[in-house]
C-alpha cells in the first residue's frame, strides 16, 4: 500500500490518472500531447503508476494502451470507511462539489 | 489482437497461486462468499454461461456463451443481460487472465464492447473493482468484505 501513496503523492501522476479518468485506454504518445511534460517523464510516471498497480496496460497490436485501475484505492477506501459512513461521506462530497461548482458560477 | 481497445482493464495481485485463483472464479460456494453470485456452465467452448444470483432465488442477472477456456490461464466469454440476449449490439466482452508470479498471481479482467454511457457500463464499471478485491481479500485472509460495500451486479 505504501507505494500506492508514494505514487499518488505527486501533482503530475495525479494529473495522468485524470487524464485516464476522463478517457480511459490511452496511449503514452496520446497522453504526452496532453500533459505539459516531456515524453520521457510522462513514461516515467506511468511507470510508477503501473508498478503501483494504479494504471493497468492492455495492447493493441504494438500500442500499448493505459487505463486507470482504482482497484487499490478501492482496497484505501474501505480499510478506513466504515459500513455506515459512505453515505454521509458522500453526502458531504457533493455538498462540497456543489458549493465549488456554485463559487465558480458566481466568480464567472 | 483485440479489433477494439478493451473498455476497461482490471489489475489486482493476489497472494495464492494460480490454481487457487482459477478456481475461486468457478468454485460455487467460494463465488457466492465473495460474488454474491454463482456462474452456471459447463465451461466448454461455445457453451451457454449463466451469472445466477445466490440468494435462493436462482436469478440469472447475466448471460453470455464461453468464447475460450484455457485453465488455469484465460477465459474469455460474451455478457449481457438477459432481456438484451437476443441483441447482438448489447454483447460485451469479458477476458480473464491469470498468471503466476513466484507463488502469487496476477489477475486481469479486460471487459470490451460496453455501450459508453449504459446502464451495464455503470454497472460493470463498478462492479468488477469490488469483486476482484473481494475474491482478493476472500483468497488471502478467508474472510469477504461486507456484502453491502459493493453494488449487485
Amino acid at each position: 500500500m505504501s507505494d500506492v501513496f508514494r505514487a499518488l503523492a505527486d501533482e503530475s501522476r495525479r494529473s495522468l490518472l485524470d487524464a485516464l479518468f476522463a478517457r480511459n485506454g490511452q496511449s503514452l504518445s496520446e497522453m504526452a500531447e496532453n500533459m505539459p511534460m516531456s515524453r520521457q517523464a510522462v513514461a516515467k510516471h506511468l511507470a510508477i503508476l503501473e508498478s503501483a498497480n494504479l494504471v493497468s496496460t492492455a495492447w493493441r497490436g504494438r500500442e500499448k494502451l493505459h487505463y486507470l485501475n482504482p482497484v487499490p484505492i478501492g482496497e484505501i477506501v474501505r480499510r478506513w470507511v466504515g459500513k455506515f459512513e459512505d453515505a454521509r461521506v458522500d453526502a458531504l462530497t457533493d455538498f462540497k462539489e456543489q458549493m465549488e461548482t456554485s463559487k465558480e458560477k458566481r466568480r464567472a | 489482437m483485440p479489433e477494439r481497445a478493451p473498455d476497461f482493464v482490471y489489475t489486482v495481485f493476489i497472494a495464492a497461486d494460480q490454481e487457487t485463483v482459477w478456481n475461486g472464479l468457478l468454485d460455487r460456494e467460494l463465488t457466492k462468499a465473495y460474488w454474491g453470485h454463482y456462474n452456471e456452465s459447463d465451461w466448454k467452448q461455445g457453451s451457454r454461461w449463466e451469472h445466477v444470483r445466490s440468494d435462493g432465488s436462482d436469478t440469472v442477472d447475466i448471460t453470455g456463451k464461453v468464447i475460450e477456456m484455457d485453465p488455469p490461464n484465460r477465459m474469455v466469454f460474451s455478457w449481457t443481460s438477459p432481456k438484451n440476449a437476443h441483441d447482438p449490439d448489447q454483447e460485451s466482452r469479458v477476458t480473464i487472465e491469470l498468471i503466476a508470479l513466484g507463488p502469487d498471481t496476477r489477475l486481469t479482467v479486460t471487459h470490451s464492447d460496453l455501450i459508453a454511457g449504459s446502464d451495464m457500463e455503470k454497472g460493470v464499471t463498478q462492479g468488477w473493482p469490488a469483486v476482484i478485491s473481494n475474491l482478493k481479500t476472500l483468497l488471502e485472509t478467508g474472510k469477504t468484505l461486507r456484502e453491502d460495500d459493493w453494488p449487485k451486479a
